[in-house]
């Protein structure tokens, strides 16, 4: 299949496209909200389609980049396309998540719509693109690009405090993505090529190899966002409407990881070794103090948010570990992470829809009058705790598994961290779901309908079929995994 | 082609085709200047569309003229040139269609004003082309006299009297630097012509001629507008009347940025070492006062000229490359950064409300509402100029940062990144204005947008992004070839 990653890739593209025209051959804004909605759920439906054939035709047992696309540009970049077992499993989990969003925003968003569905679907493409592209400046314009999209979707459809969460989240990024291209431009001239998987052979000597490490650490390290760079993310998820929430923390969270298994792990080997206790420290305070900062919050977005924060820890804890263990744990955490958090935002979305605040005191004793909901945000808080059966687990145990690897002590902290997670977590359903019902507003709330229960299905689907048939992922990433930490290994003589 | 195998007496007939697009201008521009003297007022409106026409001719003729070197070295054609004169004289032709319709508007459309630009670009044209000192101070002194009075075109404005005033003193004061630095170097050198000068120079050059260069170099920084010897830009900025300033910020610049460079490598080229490092310590400074000067102003056009002073401290880390790379840098930059300002200058002349031109930031909230593919170019051009993969803004800088790189300034390099994150909120607060704000209260509805800058500004914002993918793949090689055979070493 030719083309087929330009297809997955700029499919949401064309989408956007149409939208665009149907926007401006339409009189008013309202007129076309209704058909908008219907394009961008046709768009991203096909593109998960075209994704879905993506896997299928997946060769899981070679480690090579498949589907390959490769056209000159100019001054030595390339349009040069590609997936390996890693990236391929983050093109679906988008394209997965996607159609998600744009239903879960069918209702909620209701003032500029058409705008709000074409800046979803470039955003679609952008993050594809960064997953696809194998060339560090292709790779950067689509990991960039991004946060045009995200500052408009947070910005315009945010909440309260949006605008102040719009540039926090953009300058904090684009600081950290500075830092990187000027490293990356360094790199290209250090090895006169910008190809991806040529960089990843280079070698360079260990020196450069420290301050590249630094500039590339600066820039995922704020995606991740990792402590004590996380401060942007709750600001911005609370901000953001649900569907960006998802988007956030089910995939833009991940380009963080996906690049220091991308870059920072394969290109500079030596200082990888070299920083990862200073990782480790860094992922076990974020696992630890981030718990205990959501034990604390009034807010219940803000209380998954910091959530997010302690679960990404596990996935840089994971990556550093480098051993198989811990980095194939990491792809899977962050895959599991991806649907439930998503589903967890979802749940906040439904109950804010309804009563329109997100302040945990003002719910109570929701299981009376919400059974259905109640069900599913039990499922998905026990998902995010870690309950064996559940793609959380699996998550968890293998990063912790590769930790222990690595050291002991690092995998104790980690431990700590999801008895942690369980007091948060617990806590907060005591607080909305358990109880009498105090508040007389919630009186008559109404249970989930058919399109929210469309929503979740789909998300409990994945969330329990990948807690009990792990190997579904697994057996995707283990050649590329497995090729990784060997080089890896073998570039630091362990 | 060097010059000193060029014999001491002119052959016209090799000479003057070299220079064809400057007599087509100059001619042009007289027999205008006749016929507006006759006609009088009523001759503006025809005047100007002949006077962009004769622009647009002079660059196919500047593109297809012979290249060589003529009147005995201080007339040089090469593809530098030749690239720089294109672009000049589309980007005044431009100025001149965009100052048509806003003179008319204003009621004070006079027939002067196409010829003045004309006037103007004939000296940046000579200023691109010039291979020895007395050229380039010709060349310097005949824009900036048609610069002058062009600021303080809209006469009966005390605003626009004032940055006139202000831009002939700071530009007489810069002249002088000029000339006083070509004086120096004549003195040292014994020569004015930038080869001759270059073979001292490569060789132990003493004080003096150091001195000569450095003053030099504050002239043309002058000239430039980079820090700190930006004072003039502001000021001149917000006080002169928009079409000019549109122009004031791409062509003359290109023109002066093309100088600095030849005069620093073709005539110092020996003697990178001493020049790079002003021009690094300019750079950062200009990025620094571009980035956080930029931060507290209220004014848009102030705003561009702050944007204005970031960018050309950029630009000119190319330049302190010192190679041919770097150079193609250079021009690559300015290109984009050309396109980006007269379409942001385009979007500003497209906007009003009730008659009243659009100028405080303030004034863009809830733009998105009444003028939507407006804000979504001016969005398009600021995040282009703010340098944002992947609008056109952004490969200049990727070009400029990896030369930098390249020539072992890293250090500079990531500093002007930083800078351009700082840079990064000013452009922010007009895109946030305009999608996340709502218009004030009681705010009346903008006016019709003139036709002409509302082509411009589309045009430009549909050049940033997506027509920049196309446009590198050509603009690359042509760039190159026009840097080629530059740079020390």
């Amino acid at each position: 299949m030719p083309y087929i990653l330009s297809i997955v890739t700029f499919l949401p593209l064309v989408g956007a496209l149409i939208l665009l025209g149907t926007r401006l051959a339409s009189k008013s804004a309202d007129a076309a909200a209704p058909a908008a909605r219907w394009i961008a759920l046709i768009t991203t439906l096909a593109t998960l389609a075209v994704a879905v054939v993506l896997v299928a035709a997946f060769d899981a047992s070679s480690t090579a980049y498949q589907f390959v696309e490769y056209v000159p540009w100019f001054a030595g970049i390339a349009y040069h396309l590609g997936v390996d077992g890693i990236s391929i499993l983050f093109v679906l989990l988008t394209a997965f998540l996607m159609p998600i969003c744009i239903v879960a925003s069918w209702r909620s968003i209701e003032h500029r719509v058409v705008e709000y569905m074409i800046a979803f679907l470039v955003l679609e493409t952008l993050v594809i693109g960064v997953f696809t592209a194998l060339d560090l400046y292709l790779f950067y314009v689509f990991f960039e690009g991004g946060l045009v999209p995200m500052f408009l979707i947070i910005g315009i459809w945010g909440g309260q405090n949006r605008i102040y969460a719009a540039y926090k989240f953009f300058l904090y990024t684009l600081l950290g993505s500075v830092l990187m291209l000027a490293a990356m431009l360094y790199m290209t001239r250090a090895a006169g090529t910008s190809s991806i998987p040529e960089l990843a052979q280079f070698g360079f000597d260990p020196l450069t190899q420290q301050l590249l490490w630094l500039a590339f650490f600066a820039s995922f390290a704020v995606k991740m966002p990792m402590w004590p760079v996380h401060t942007w993310l709750p600001d911005a998820h609370v901000q953001a409407p649900t569907a960006g929430s998802v988007i956030l923390a089910g995939i833009l969270l991940k380009l963080g990881g996906y690049g220091f298994l991308r870059f920072n792990l394969p290109m500079f080997p030596e200082a990888s070794e070299l920083f990862a206790p200073l990782v480790m420290v860094l992922s076990v305070i974020a696992i630890i103090y981030t718990s205990l900062v959501a034990f604390r919050q009034t807010d219940i977005k803000k209380l998954i948010a910091y959530s997010s924060v302690a679960h990404m820890g596990f996935v840089t804890m994971g990556i550093f570990a480098g051993n198989e263990q811990g980095v194939q744990g990491a792809v899977f955490q962050m895959i599991s992470h991806g649907l439930i958090s998503g589903a967890l935002f979802l749940c906040v979305g439904v109950i804010y829809d309804r009563m329109h605040t997100r302040e945990i005191a003002f719910y109570g004793g929701l299981t009376s009058r919400m059974p259905w909901y109640a069900a599913i945000f039990l499922m998905f808080t026990m998902a995010n705790v870690g309950l064996p059966g559940t793609s959380g687990f699996i998550g968890e145990i293998l990063t912790m598994a590769g930790a222990y690897g690595y050291s002991t002590w690092v995998a104790f902290g980690a431990a700590f961290g999801v008895i942690l997670s369980a007091v948060y977590a617990l806590t907060l359903y005591r607080n909305v779901m358990f109880g009498e019902i105090t508040n007389p507003k919630l009186k008559g709330i109404a249970d989930i309908d058919r399109r929210e229960l469309g929503v979740f299905v789909p998300l409990i689907i994945g969330t329990i079929w990948l807690g009990v048939q792990p190997g579904a992922v697994l057996d995707l990433t283990e050649g590329s995994v497995n090729a990784l930490v060997a080089t890896y290994r073998a570039a630091i003589g362990g | 082609m060097t010059v000193s195998e060029v014999p001491f007496s002119i052959d016209l007939s090799q000479a003057l085709p070299l220079a064809a697009s400057e007599i087509t201008l100059a001619v042009g521009a007289l027999v205008l200047l006749v016929v507006g003297a006759f006609w009088g007022e009523k001759s503006a409106g025809p005047l100007s569309w002949i006077g962009a026409l004769l622009l647009v001719v002079a660059a196919g003729v500047a593109g297809t003229a012979p290249l060589g070197v003529a009147f005995n070295g201080a007339f040089v054609a090469d593809p530098l040139a030749v690239y720089a004169k294109v672009a000049i004289y589309l980007f005044a032709a431009l100025a001149v269609v965009l100052g048509a319709g806003w003179t008319r508007r204003q009621g004070i459309a006079k027939f002067e004003y196409p010829i003045l630009i004309i006037l103007a670009s004939v000296g940046m044209a000579m200023m691109v082309s010039a291979g020895d000192l007395i050229s380039l101070y010709v060349g310097v002194e005949l824009q900036s006299l048609a610069l002058y009075v062009l600021a303080a075109y809209h006469r009966d404005d005390a605003k626009a009297s004032e940055a006139g005033l202000k831009y002939f003193v700071l530009g007489a004061l810069s002249s002088g630097l000029l000339l006083y630095g070509a004086s120096l170097v004549y003195g040292f050198t014994g020569s004015m012509r930038f080869e001759d000068i270059a073979v001292v120079a490569s060789g132990d050059a003493g004080a003096g001629l150091i001195f000569g260069l450095v003053f030099l170099m504050c002239g043309l920084a002058f000239k430039v507008s980079a820090a700190p010897f930006h004072m003039w830009t502001p000021d001149v900025y917000e006080g002169a009347p928009t079409p000019v300033v549109a122009l004031f910020a791409t062509a003359p610049k290109m023109a002066a940025m093309v100088l600095f460079a030849r005069t620093l490598s073709e005539g110092f080229g020996g003697a990178l070492g001493d020049w790079s490092q002003i021009l690094v310590i300019i750079s950062v400074i200009s990025f620094a006062v571009g980035a956080f000067g930029g931060l507290a102003q209220r004014d848009v056009q102030r705003l561009l000229a702050y944007s204005s002073i970031a960018n050309i401290g950029y630009a000119l880390l190319g330049i302190a490359a010192g190679t041919a790379e770097g150079l193609q840098a250079m021009l690559m930059f300015m290109t984009f950064y050309m396109i980006d300002t007269i379409g942001l200058f385009a979007c500003l002349l497209a906007l009003s409300r009730g008659g009243r031109p659009i100028r405080r930031i303030e004034d863009f909230a809830g733009l998105k509402q009444d003028r939507p593919v407006t804000a979504i170019a001016i969005t398009i051009l600021a995040l282009s100029v703010l340098g944002m993969p992947p609008f056109a803004g952004f490969w200049g800088k990727y070009f400029v940062f990896g030369a930098a790189i390249d020539a072992g300034l890293w250090g500079v390099a990531a500093i002007g990144l930083v800078a351009s994150v700082v840079a990064a909120f000013y452009y922010l607060r007009i895109i946030k204005l305009m999608w996340f704000d709502a218009p004030p209260e009681g705010v009346v509805a903008t006016d019709r947008a003139p036709k002409e800058a509302q082509w411009t500004a589309w045009a430009a914002a549909a050049f940033s992004f997506p027509l920049v993918i196309i446009g590198l793949t050509w603009l690359e090689p042509l760039t190159r070839i026009a840097a080629s055979g530059f740079g020390a070493g």
